[in-house]
């Protein structure tokens, strides 16, 4: 019987530009894809194929010089066009131009349901499509060598414009219940899924071999790291990964045709674009494709991800291996004249210090500006509202500043990741970047386990 | 505007490392972002939208929520003076103007004197200025008596700003609150202007020759009353609308319930810390009321009359809930709140030198405030743990 969990902190910021729920089908086919090591955190690569090598899709690209049994693999099928590096020779992109021909590296996955555990666990690794594992704590790509305590998927995303999977996923519900049946004898540890408590016709309610949980309230309610805190705790020595569902769906295509398909359907969303939609795609593919003649007058900031913890890319960047969605709003390079003595009637707030209180319906296109300097902690009682979990966050952050190992560990940081933590970035008065400040502390964390 | 814009990106090199002035860099940053909220852009990973709210909207909404109480206290500054040299009558404005006319030079001594080791300071460190003094350089006015020599008022606010802050690392370091240190350093440095029966009306002490102080007029405060073992001469109504001696701020609890109600209604001060102060003094007030001695007309006096008096209103709106020297986790503030109301009339009743508590109360806590916290967070820790031992 499914619980659910009312979850009173957090933050719906109301932003416009919500993706329609149509797919925008007048996009040509992309012919370019970027694999990025850097969407890996703690990711050493190592390289395993040069510039100019033809590959499938599901080949070998790169693998991890701390884990070599996890295989970072293409996308597509084609050649490798370029490795881009930055300085001190760190690579940035390994590009593939596709050959449109749409060939797969086929893995044996025949009967796989008769397999064990360490034969699947094999086959995930080798197609790539492991990565898309990610473990608590430090959010990194799992371990292959630990079995977690849990399994979770969060089936729903509370950030703002966030893409809906009841749309996007609405059609792979059944590559959806043989990602859960493989991963779950893979990790030998019982999967939860988290659902909208909003929603009563969930496409993942009818999922069977797993225990559902039902959350109700504003974001980061959606947040993996929000439910297991209320389902399955981390504790220090526990593991538990996590995958969103789109990711649940490759790892259940991988079983069901025996190939790395990286299709997916991303929304576009955000102020900055004319016509806010879904499209089809593949993962890390280029994203000019959908932004270019679709963006609004004026410079646009294009963020692979959501607004609240996505990246800043350019027009001609590609989409992050773990994004579902591409948001776009106005850059806010402007100088603003008395903005902090100005009443605010369309200044959002989560403080009640501008008049925009007044209209708490409103939709805002909020732009990029930091609408103040930088500052030592002040405001105290603000990330409480914030963080829907037992945690201290501003002691916590004070305990990575200060690096505190000990400390860190005990308020908690096994628990969370940067995402857990972007609404009190938002939010802060004194403007530092926290979840650089918790990526540092979970980096710190795994020099030390290491 | 943008004419003002341009010249400013114009002198704006000059400021710089190499330029002319370059030793006036955190001073013109400071009136730039006075001026203009800066153009600055969130970084590329991470949250890239922010809240509109920073430090100067923050300290600006403090001010406003200052304005009842500062403006009473201008007008009762008057409405005091004139009482005392039989002119009651005179109308509001000329109450007010007088009012204004004794208070500004204090406001103007406090924020230049103290708003110059600032700046000095943030250039030192080649930090910014940071904007936490517009607060404090307000409160200090608010809570000394009206008749204090203007040069103490400067040496109390350098000594605050230095002692209190910047020897700490700055605003969000500092241990105790810097405005309740100014006043105490008054206090205990020159305890014959900061007490007594005259200093909070203004003229009282020295008083020009064309005017005479009515017969039989004291300036006793309702506190000295009450630790001489009398009945305060003023009643319940005048105490809480505040038309009664103290410091310029703190007489009007109508006024400072105002600025109590901006505060918690922006979420800037914790309402928590306010209600358990209040809670905590109710108790302490409780406790004299049944067991204090029955000829003992403070430890008599009705537990809730003390809300209304002296400075507890003001200390436990503005004062205690400054969030850099209060507790910061939130099962703290309470802890902390409480053992103010408590501490407060601790030292208002029971200590002979003292008639009034609060701000000696709040200073011990402040001091306090990181232990409360440390064990708010042992126990969050432990908390953690024992979910750990639970599981296996």
């Amino acid at each position: 019987m499914s619980k659910v969990i009312k979850l009173k902190q957090g933050l719906d910021i109301n932003l416009t530009g919500k993706a329609e729920k149509t797919l925008f089908s007048k996009t040509g086919k992309v012919s370019e894809f970027s694999l990025k090591p850097s969407d890996f955190p703690t990711l050493k690569p190592h390289l395993e194929i040069k510039a100019g090598d033809t590959v499938k899709a599901g080949s070998v690209l790169f693998t991890d010089k701390n884990q070599p049994d996890i295989c970072f693999c293409s996308p597509v099928s084609g050649t490798v066009s370029e490795i881009r590096r930055a300085e001190r020779r760190r690579i940035t992109d390994v590009i593939i131009k596709s050959d449109g021909k749409d060939e797969y590296e086929k893995f044996d996955v025949q009967g796989f349901e008769k397999k064990s555990a360490a034969e699947l666990k094999q086959i995930v690794l080798k197609s790539g499509v492991w990565p898309y594992i990610i473990q608590r704590p430090f959010g990194i790509v799992a371990d292959a060598k630990t079995t977690p305590k849990a399994v979770y998927i969060s089936c729903f995303d509370s950030a703002p414009l966030a893409v809906d999977y009841q749309f996007s996923l609405r059609d792979d519900v059944a590559d959806f219940q043989t990602g859960i049946n493989v991963i779950k004898k893979i990790a030998e540890a019982p999967v939860y899924l988290g659902l909208d408590a909003k929603n009563n016709a969930d496409i993942f309610m009818g999922v069977t071999g797993v225990e559902i949980n039902k959350f109700d309230g504003p974001h980061p309610a959606g947040n993996a790291g929000v439910q297991i805190h209320h389902i399955c705790p981390i504790n220090k020595g526990e593991t538990v990964w996590t995958l969103d569902p789109q990711a649940v769906v490759i790892l259940g295509r991988l079983f069901n045709k025996g190939i790395y398909d990286a299709n997916k359907t991303i929304a576009i969303a955000g102020s900055g674009v004319k016509n806010p939609a879904y499209v089809k795609t593949i993962a890390n593919s280029a994203v000019a494709t959908f932004v270019n003649g679709n963006l609004a007058e004026g410079e646009q900031r294009i963020i692979s991800g959501n607004v609240l913890s996505g990246t800043q890319i350019t027009a001609d960047g590609y989409l992050g291996f773990y994004d579902n969605q591409i948001t776009v709003i106005p850059e806010g390079k402007e100088y603003e004249f008395m903005g902090w003595a100005a009443p605010g009637l369309g200044k959002f707030s989560f403080s009640h210090t501008f008049l925009s209180w007044l209209t708490p319906n409103k939709q805002y296109a909020l732009n990029t500006n930091m609408h103040g300097e930088k500052r030592a902690y002040v405001v105290t009682g603000t990330f409480e509202k914030l963080v829907p979990m037992d945690i201290l966050p501003l002691q916590l952050i004070k305990a990575i500043l200060a690096e505190n190992i000990e400390l860190m560990e005990n308020l908690g940081i096994y628990e969370i990741i940067p995402e857990d933590f972007a609404l009190c970035e938002f939010a802060d008065t004194s403007k530092t970047d926290i979840q650089a400040i918790v990526r540092k502390g979970l980096d710190l964390m795994v020099a030390e386990t290491r | 505007m943008k004419k003002l814009r341009e010249y400013l990106d114009k002198i704006k090199p000059n400021f710089e490392e190499g330029g002319k002035h370059p030793g006036l860099k955190s001073t013109f940053e400071a009136f730039e972002s006075f001026l203009f909220v800066p153009n600055t852009v969130t970084p590329s990973k991470g949250a890239h939208i922010r809240d509109s709210v920073d430090l100067k909207r923050t300290i600006t909404v403090v001010i406003i929520a200052l304005l009842p109480a500062l403006f009473f206290g201008m007008w009762n500054v008057g409405n005091m003076h004139y009482a005392a040299f039989g002119h009651p009558d005179e109308g509001f404005f000329s109450k007010f103007f007088y009012g204004l006319g004794q208070v500004l030079p204090i406001i103007v001594v406090s924020y230049v004197s103290g708003l110059f080791l600032e700046f000095l300071f943030a250039q030192v460190r080649k930090e910014q200025v940071n904007e936490g003094f517009l607060a404090t350089g307000l409160l200090i006015p608010m809570i000394v008596p009206v008749d204090v020599p203007l040069w103490m008022v400067a040496i109390a606010t350098m000594f605050a700003v230095l002692i209190g802050k910047e020897v700490f690392g700055g605003t969000g370091m500092n241990i105790v609150n810097p405005a309740l240190l100014a006043r105490a350093f008054l206090f205990f440095a020159y305890p014959s202007k900061m007490s007594g029966d005259k200093v909070w009306i203004a003229g009282l002490e020295n008083p020009s020759e064309t005017e005479k102080i009515v017969d039989g007029f004291s300036g006793a405060t309702p506190l000295a009353d009450l630790a001489a073992n009398a009945t305060p001469r003023y009643s319940v109504s005048d105490m809480f609308f505040g038309t009664i001696p103290g410091a310029i701020g703190e007489t009007s609890t109508l006024c400072i319930l105002i600025g109590a109600a901006i505060l918690i209604f922006t979420n800037i001060a914790s309402w928590k810390i306010m209600l358990s102060a209040v809670i905590g003094a109710l108790l302490m007030g409780g406790i004299y009321n049944v067991f204090g001695s029955n000829t003992d007309v403070y430890m008599q006096l009705p537990c809730w009359e003390h809300l209304i008096l002296g400075g507890f209103a003001f200390g436990v709106v503005f004062m205690a809930t400054d969030p850099v020297t209060s507790a910061q986790t939130e099962t703290g503030k309470w802890i902390y709140g409480f053992m103010i109301g408590v501490m407060a009339l601790l030292v208002r009743v029971i200590n002979p030198a003292f008639p009034e508590g609060v701000m000696l109360a709040i200073l011990l806590m402040n001091v306090f405030a990181p232990l409360i916290d440390h064990m708010v967070i042992q126990a969050n820790i432990k908390r953690r743990l024992k979910r750990a031992e639970a599981i296996k």
